[in-house]
């Protein structure tokens, strides 16, 4: 493996792959705890509208998306509570909402988009230096904020009426952790792609959640297991000159499988 | 009474859920060093009258004061026992952390201190769950859960106590305690607990309501027979005066 570390995008897409894992290790096991991977999706997904403006406006697409994501993920913590609909319900509106938009953004801008593809499903080896110094600063983020916070998030994600009545400013602390999904879902685009993002913010938790009960372990753990996933995929993707994205994806899919399948007749229930 | 030490007023408090009345009028003052018991038939708004009081439910008309304030902003002095917590049963976590979430809205960022610990630890040997600390939640029978969320309330250093139907599930044994516990508490603060045990309601508590959208309150533990009966609208046995009430369905 040493040999292809000679290639500057190789090496490019390895720390890609390592700065994402961070996020989406730590980001991923709140929406896997707290139940939100269908919101993890709505963000993602809207955030594609961000990317087409990109490409209207001509500001790089990923940066555009930051703003794009966080907007979407604002407006579904909020549509359901000041508006009476459900939150799925608001989730799957701004859900293809983003999408629609995205496309007509595209659609309006002069020329084609050739490499549209690859914020769709992801494609790890074309990541600029550029990008990764805003992953780095995305990841900074999001560590930031997760110390400062961890005692409130756990309180929130818990017992959110609880945490509201002993004085924690529970939807406004909700609100922050939906925009640092939003921050790890542009963070993950580069390497999987808006569509395939669930999968990055969703296995990797739940693979770890099969070996221990504590939320810190639980975020180290996975950590590592998305770190794997993607080096492995990104690996077998060049060995076998495969898509990235897809490789990473099912990669990390599979590794879920055995592991479902090893630990079924022990008493944890993930 | 003196308005001064007043822990909890409503003052004709109307909540309606969907244009069907769920509190008419409800008027009620607790004090510092009173233990109230509230009963009253399932859906007559027992829970709905702790979350008003919580700034949960907003009134649709009266007036709520708490602690001198607005609910919402007074309300991280008070120590709840929800009826039903509504937590997911994997969540990762131990009862330790649990309990120590009683004591996430002192402070924002950081860490808990040593302090915080201690006072985790000592709610949870109050309702003798010291000895499951590090037990994963989900992992617990259900009156050991609701064991846990009584050190999670006591944990947050409470002035007033809201308890709603705090004893059910849990053994005698430890009903007994926690009741004796309660007593010894209400010396130090305000308790209001919701019960379907009328026996044990009776023997503990000072003062005694009925809630079935009215509540019927005279100040003290005695209840006419007419209160009981308009609250539960079925015949009842009443022997009053230190002796448990009765409630008899007749039929
Ligand atoms: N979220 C809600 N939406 C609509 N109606 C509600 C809601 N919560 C409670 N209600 C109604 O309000 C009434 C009072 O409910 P509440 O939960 O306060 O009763 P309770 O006295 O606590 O009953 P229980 O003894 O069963 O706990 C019920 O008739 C119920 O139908
Ligand atoms: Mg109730």
């Amino acid at each position: 493996m040493i040999e292809i570390l000679q290639y500057g995008f190789m090496v490019n897409a390895l720390a890609a792959a390592l700065l994402a894992a961070v996020a989406c290790g730590i980001i991923g096991v709140y929406v896997v705890v707290k139940r939100i991977v269908f919101i993890g999706g709505g963000i993602a997904h809207a955030s594609f509208g961000g990317i087409g403006l990109g490409y209207l406006i001509g500001i790089e697409p990923v940066l555009c998306a930051i703003p794009f994501s966080i907007a979407s993920a604002l407006a579904i913590g909020e549509v359901s509570r000041r508006v009476k609909i459900a939150e799925d319900t608001a989730i799957g509106i701004i859900w293809a909402m983003g999408m629609a938009l995205g496309i007509m953004f595209i659609s309006l801008a002069p020329g084609y988009a050739p490499d549209l593809f690859s914020y769709l499903f992801g494609n790890i080896l074309t990541v600029p230096r550029s990008d990764l110094s805003v992953m780095l600063l995305l990841d900074v983020i999001i560590i930031v904020v997760v110390c400062l916070l961890y005692k409130e998030f756990l309180a929130i994600t818990f017992d959110e009426e609880f945490a509201t009545v002993i004085g924690v400013p529970a939807h406004k602390l909700y609100l922050v952790l939906l925009c640092l999904i939003a921050l790890t879902v542009v963070l993950l685009i580069r390497v999987v792609g808006v569509i395939l993002v669930i999968a990055l913010l969703t296995i990797p938790a739940a693979v770890s959640r099969r070996f221990t009960n504590d939320l810190k372990k639980m975020m180290l753990l996975s950590i590592f297991f998305a770190a794997s996933f993607a080096i492995t995929g990104l690996y077998l993707s060049y060995i076998f000159d495969l898509p990235s994205g897809s490789t990473i994806v099912l990669v990390s899919g599979i590794v879920f499988l055995i592991s479902s399948l090893r630990s079924s007749g022990h008493s944890f229930k993930y | 009474m003196d308005i001064n030490n007043e822990i909890i007023g409503l003052r004709n408090v109307w909540v309606c859920c969907g244009g069907v009345p769920v509190l008419e009028d409800v008027s009620l003052s607790v004090h510092q060093h009173d233990f109230l018991g509230i009963i009253g038939p399932n859906g007559g708004g027992k829970t709905t009258l702790l979350k008003v009081v919580l700034g949960l439910v907003k009134p649709d008309r009266g007036e709520v004061v708490v602690l001198g304030g607005e609910p919402v902003e007074q309300r991280k002095r008070i120590g709840y026992v929800p009826q039903h917590s509504l937590f997911d049963p994997d969540f990762p976590i131990s009862v330790m952390d649990v309990v120590l979430t009683g004591r996430s809205g002192k402070s924002v960022f950081g860490r808990y201190t040593s302090h915080d610990r201690e006072l985790a630890q000592g709610a949870l040997a109050m309702v003798e769950m010291l000895p499951f600390k590090d037990r994963q939640i989900g992992r617990l029978s259900g009156g050991e859960r609701q064991r846990v969320f009584i050190a999670r309330a006591l944990a947050a250093e409470p002035e007033v106590l809201l308890l709603d139907e705090p004893a059910a599930g849990v053994d005698m044994h430890i009903q007994t305690e926690f009741y004796e516990l309660l007593e010894r508490l209400k010396k130090e603060m305000a308790i209001v607990m919701i019960s379907h045990d009328i026996t044990a309601v009776s023997i503990y508590v000072d003062k005694i309501a009925c809630l079935n959208r009215r509540l019927f309150y005279h100040n003290s533990k005695e209840l006419t027979s007419w209160d009981i009966e308009a609250t539960y609208q079925c015949p009842v046995e009443l022997i009053a005066h230190g002796i448990p009430h009765r409630v008899l369905r007749e039929h």
